[in-house]
């Protein structure tokens, strides 16, 4: 994190350049989703860009690009259980208890 | 009584109380919004079939594109406390108070539409996961908006008797900010467009 106003000013322009690159890819997610791909790549293409998107503001914005590491465990933990919240539902697929064999 | 720690970082983290307070805050948020996006996910693969251009993909770019404006006006007014310009970081401020603003009048028009059509939370369940996820996401917008025209009103106060709280304030209020534009990001495609 930056607190010298010098460091600072120097920040405004790759804020500015986040900017322009999140409207850009605003734009490509839209255009992309009227090319009516196959499910399985309209996902994969929507979610990368996505993901693009939201690393910039969480790397630029957010100053995680350069934060302190008690921080940064914090988050890694939280991934670690934000991953394997998102796998709970594949056990309801491995359930079989009552279907008959 | 004298709170340690507001300004100042502590020795063994290297921060100050409020930024890490907010890190483990928004990483709750993240597990709480990670949970809604499973259930949509268990939802969706469990659907016999699910229904496409439900929503209006105009109004949701433009939300898109409103709010990530809000979040750079948001870093903006944090930058300029910084550069020690408390004129400029009140405009960028209360800029992002009123783009804010704008997301969730575009979001009335959306709800509204979507109910006169019969179109409620109970029609389907798209509908239903919609309404949950973008209603959650709506209410972090309006508490937002409460704590950015606390600090355009009477929260600006400190900025004349303790600079640096006040300009880390704005920084946690900042990074909140920015989570919910995060969280929007994912929203957009995922209910919009796919």
């Amino acid at each position: 994190m930056h607190s010298d106003p010098a460091e600072v000013k120097k920040s405004v322009r790759s804020y500015m350049t986040v900017f322009a690159m999140l409207m850009v890819f605003t734009v490509l997610t839209v255009t992309a989703s009227r090319f009516h791909l196959a499910v399985p790549v309209a996902i994969t293409v929507a979610l990368v860009i996505a993901a693009m998107k939201g690393s910039m503001v969480a790397g630029v914005f957010m100053h995680l690009s350069h934060e302190k590491r008690a921080i940064y465990g914090a988050l890694l933990l939280t991934i670690v259980l934000f991953i394997v919240l998102l796998f709970i539902p594949v056990l309801t697929m491995m359930d079989h208890i009552g279907t008959p064999k | 009584m004298i709170i340690p720690y507001t300004v100042e970082a502590r020795p063994d983290t290297g921060l100050h109380n409020g930024k890490l307070g907010i890190w483990l805050f928004l990483a709750s948020e993240v597990m709480l919004f990670g949970a809604l996006f499973s259930s949509y996910i268990l939802l969706r693969v469990g659907a016999p079939e699910w229904p496409h251009g439900e929503l209006s993909v105009k109004l949701g770019a433009i939300n898109t594109i409103v709010l990530i404006s809000s979040s750079v006006t948001m870093v903006m007014a944090w930058a300029s406390l910084k550069m020690n310009d408390f004129g400029k970081h009140r405009l960028y401020l209360l800029a992002t108070f009123a783009l804010s603003a704008l997301f969730l009048i575009n979001k009335y028009f959306e709800y509204s539409e979507h109910l006169s059509k019969g179109e409620g939370p109970w029609h389907s369940t798209f509908f239903a996961i919609y309404f949950t996820m973008t209603g959650l996401h709506g209410l972090h917008i309006l508490g937002g908006m409460i704590v950015m025209a606390y600090f355009l009103g009477p929260g600006a106060g400190l900025w004349k008797r303790n600079p640096e709280q006040f300009a880390n304030r704005i920084e946690i209020t900042g990074l909140y900010w920015h989570f919910v534009d995060l969280v929007w990001i994912f929203l957009f495609p995922v209910l919009y467009l796919l």
